[in-house]
């Protein structure tokens, strides 16, 4: 593969949010930065064919669960960092409930090392706020953030104790870092294993109540606005956190958020099949809560689309429903689903949504990624808005097939993924066949 | 004896299933061929204590992933009663901590040649979740808080001949509706075939939401007595409950058990039924459980009659065999 050099992207629509451009021009690359837009093509300049195409800024999920070290059945660094790059991310930030979780400068240095190795997409990591996410002792943020942590997160707990999130907000500004937390009141979802309401009632599924959520997000846009720390609300799936999200931004509070595609596309009617690829946490909620979702989608309270992707081998998701763990894959989905679920039906138009997973995490991060300025690296995603297909999870890269959208039909996917001016993946095939991931170890 | 008097008629056409899974998606038609079948068998075989060999050659698997002494036996006797072999296989759910999944080990008792599984389980959704993944029928025997089909059916079926109908009787069930896999199969049972039906318990355990689907949700029992036909009085779960629903049994008794004097100011006709094992004392007192409106042992028999007609009318013994989920 051609490692630097330069590359054309000719005839593509580009939108760029971070810069407000919306419109059909070539973008050159050379050594690995964005160099220029409406260059001509030149002799030996390599180009990409980007005509009815959109040309954005490479995509970031800033919330997936790559589970190397520990839990290596499920996900590692390389096949999670493939899988990513053909959903079209050319960054991702990994969540640190790993076994041992993410509390260390070793281990976000052996993180990086990894996925240095995998040479996939950029690998960003976030780390534990609390020392073997226990939720009692600080970790050492100060170091952590030396190694290179971009955010800090107990996620798949919440930071319980709210003496201790106040600290972590205010110890986390002076090196403006985010906590990014789970909001979830464990003494109402004890035992929970979907929403409670009308489906959970006659499914006699224990339920996971709304207000769990609500009650810990309240708390924490209170801490942020007494401390002036900034915390990112985690997939949020609630009418009344977003609402709380939005009236919490409208005072200037330092309060961000994300959704995942599947809190904005499934109900919890899904459960009624009893599948536990419908299990994840949050739970799908209520129809007027996915409805809520798309609203603040809309109306920009949530400010980020991130996946969640949470893989778990399939032995694991076979069991009972109060057995299985929760969570699914979406690296592969994530983009078709915003484009089926989200752009075709008018709810957002394509620079709306490109921000959501381009700029605004990287802005929530701290990243200098998300953009297509001059002089950026070249982290690009040439999506088809228009290709229709089907999910296959038996083609998936990721190590789990955990998703409940194989045989949906789709329309948008990432057609060319470039990372630091390298084409790393073509839908058709073209980029060289290094992509069938191998075991790094 | 002659095969004539074993001869009992086909299936019926209007029955397809080959799974038992839950009342929720039957039609008040499925519902009445199960009924009219159990009543059917239940004179063939001088109220479920003769054989009817109508199945011999078959084999019924009873996978019990939770302690049951009477729905198992009853299940067993079922299935011997009809001539079939039985296999028990009672699992703790300690199989799992050996590394088997739930359907890893339905899948090695289907290996073994059995044309259908009972299972019980105390998480919502295995029985549809084996349906899915073997080929032999599948007959929920309870199902977490979820569905228990053949309780639901053995409870109409009781009523319908104490009392002669369904339609448009008021029916209570009264206790702890939340966790009852009893409460659901009866709501979705005796609503299909006109029952009116009245949910009655403490607010914690009876949520008002059960209104949306044309159900009377009444806290108060003593507002309701006058006018129910029926009483189903259910156990309260303790071990469902991981945090304590109301302040004491003392309490509970106080407010809704079944005794004689509530009895006093009930109907005349009025019938007591209980989905057992019952805590005497507090869901109802010892003389109503005793007495001669308390049908509590008709619907033991009752329970034998339905489970011989589900496994026929689902193992198709002598009908034609539509797969349908």
């Amino acid at each position: 593969m051609a490692s630097s050099s330069s590359l054309l992207i000719e005839g593509g629509r580009v939108i760029d949010p971070s810069q407000g451009i919306d419109r059909i021009t070539n973008v050159l690359i050379e050594n690995g930065r964005v160099a220029a837009f409406d260059a001509m093509a030149t002799g030996d300049v390599r180009t990409v064919d980007a005509q009815g195409k959109i040309v954005a800024p490479g995509l970031i999920d800033m919330h997936v669960h790559l589970r190397e070290p520990g839990r290596e059945e499920d996900e590692t660094i390389l096949t999670g960092a493939s899988a990513a790059i053909a959903g079209g991310f050319t960054s991702i930030a990994c969540i640190p409930n790993t076994e041992p979780p993410i509390d260390t400068q070793a281990t976000v240095e052996f993180i990086q090392h990894l996925a240095s190795r995998a040479d996939q997409c950029n690998v960003y990591v976030v780390a534990c706020v609390s020392k073997n996410r226990e939720g009692k002792e600080l970790a050492e943020i100060g170091q952590l953030v030396q190694a290179g942590a971009v955010a800090f997160s107990d996620d798949g707990a919440p930071v319980y104790d709210a003496e201790l999130m106040r600290r972590a907000l205010e110890y986390c500004q002076m090196f403006d870092k985010p906590i990014l937390n789970h909001a979830e009141v464990r003494e109402l979802t004890q035992g929970g294993v979907m929403h409670e309401g009308l489906v959970s009632m006659v499914l006699g599924l224990p339920g996971m109540p709304a207000s769990a959520e609500d009650v810990m997000t309240a708390r924490d846009i209170a801490l942020a606005d007494a401390t002036g720390g900034r915390v990112h609300m985690m997939h949020v799936s609630t009418s009344g956190s977003i609402d709380l999200i939005r009236r919490a931004k409208g005072r200037g509070v330092r309060v961000t958020t994300e959704v995942c595609p599947h809190h904005f596309t499934l109900s919890d009617e899904c459960l009624r099949s009893f599948d536990s690829n419908f299990k994840m946490s949050p739970p799908l909620r209520g129809q007027s809560h996915v409805e809520a979702c798309i609203a603040g989608l809309v109306d920009g309270t949530i400010d980020v689309i991130c996946t969640d992707h949470a893989p778990h081998a399939r032995e694991k998701k076979m069991r009972e429903l109060d057995q299985a763990p929760f969570g699914i894959v979406g690296l592969e989905t994530a983009l078709g689903l915003v484009v089926t679920q989200l752009i075709e039906p008018g709810h957002l138009d394509w620079p709306q949504a490109i921000a959501k997973m381009t700029i605004n995490p990287a802005r929530i991060l701290g990243i200098p990624k998300g953009t297509l300025a001059i002089g950026a690296d070249a982290d690009i995603t040439i999506i088809d808005p228009n290709v229709a297909w089907t999910v296959d999870p038996a083609k998936s890269r990721s190590k789990s097939t955990n998703t409940p959208f194989g045989g949906w039909k789709l329309r948008g996917r990432a057609d060319t993924v470039i990372v630091g001016g390298r084409i790393k993946y073509q839908a058709d095939g073209a980029d060289q066949p290094s992509r069938q991931p191998v075991r790094a170890r | 004896m002659s095969t004539e008097v074993w001869d009992i008629g086909a299936v019926p056409a209007a029955w397809t299933r080959r799974h038992l899974l839950d009342l929720e998606s039957l039609s008040a038609e499925e519902l009445n061929i199960i009924l009219d079948t159990a009543t059917q068998f239940k004179e063939a075989t001088a109220g479920c204590t003769q054989k009817l060999p109508i199945l011999t050659g078959r084999t019924v698997a009873n996978l019990f992933f939770e302690n049951s002494t009477r729905t198992r036996t009853s299940f067993a006797l079922s299935a011997r009663r009809l001539g079939a072999d039985t296999i028990d296989f009672a699992a703790s759910t300690s199989s799992l901590s050996k590394g088997e999944t739930f359907i890893d080990t339905a899948k090695n008792i289907e290996a073994m040649g059995i044309d259908a599984v009972v299972v019980r389980h105390r998480t919502p959704g295995t029985a549809q979740l084996l349906a899915q993944n073997l080929d032999v029928s599948v007959i929920n025997a309870g199902d977490g808080p979820h569905e228990h089909p053949t309780q639901g059916l053995l409870d109409i079926l009781t009523i319908r001949q104490r009392l002669g109908r369904i339609a448009g009787l008021t029916v209570a069930l009264v206790g702890d509706i939340s966790h009852s896999r009893t409460a659901r199969s009866n709501i979705w049972g005796l609503q299909k075939l006109g029952a009116h039906v009245i949910l009655c318990g403490p607010s914690t355990l009876v949520s008002k939401r059960w209104e949306e689907f044309g159900v009377e949700v009444v806290y108060d029992l003593d507002k309701i007595l006058h006018r129910c036909d029926v009483l189903n009085l259910l156990r309260i779960q303790f071990e469902r409950q991981s945090t304590r629903p109301f302040p004491g049994i003392r309490e509970y008794a106080l407010l809704y058990a079944m005794t004689r004097e509530r009895l006093e100011r009930a109907k005349d006709n009025i019938l007591i039924l209980a989905p057992g094992p019952i805590n005497r004392g507090v869901e109802v007192t010892a003389d109503v459980a005793d007495g001669s409106h308390s049908a509590i042992l008709d619907q033991v028999t009752n329970g034998l009659a339905v489970r011989m007609a589900v496994l026929w009318l689902t193992l198709g013994a002598q009908g034609e065999l539509t797969a349908q989920g």
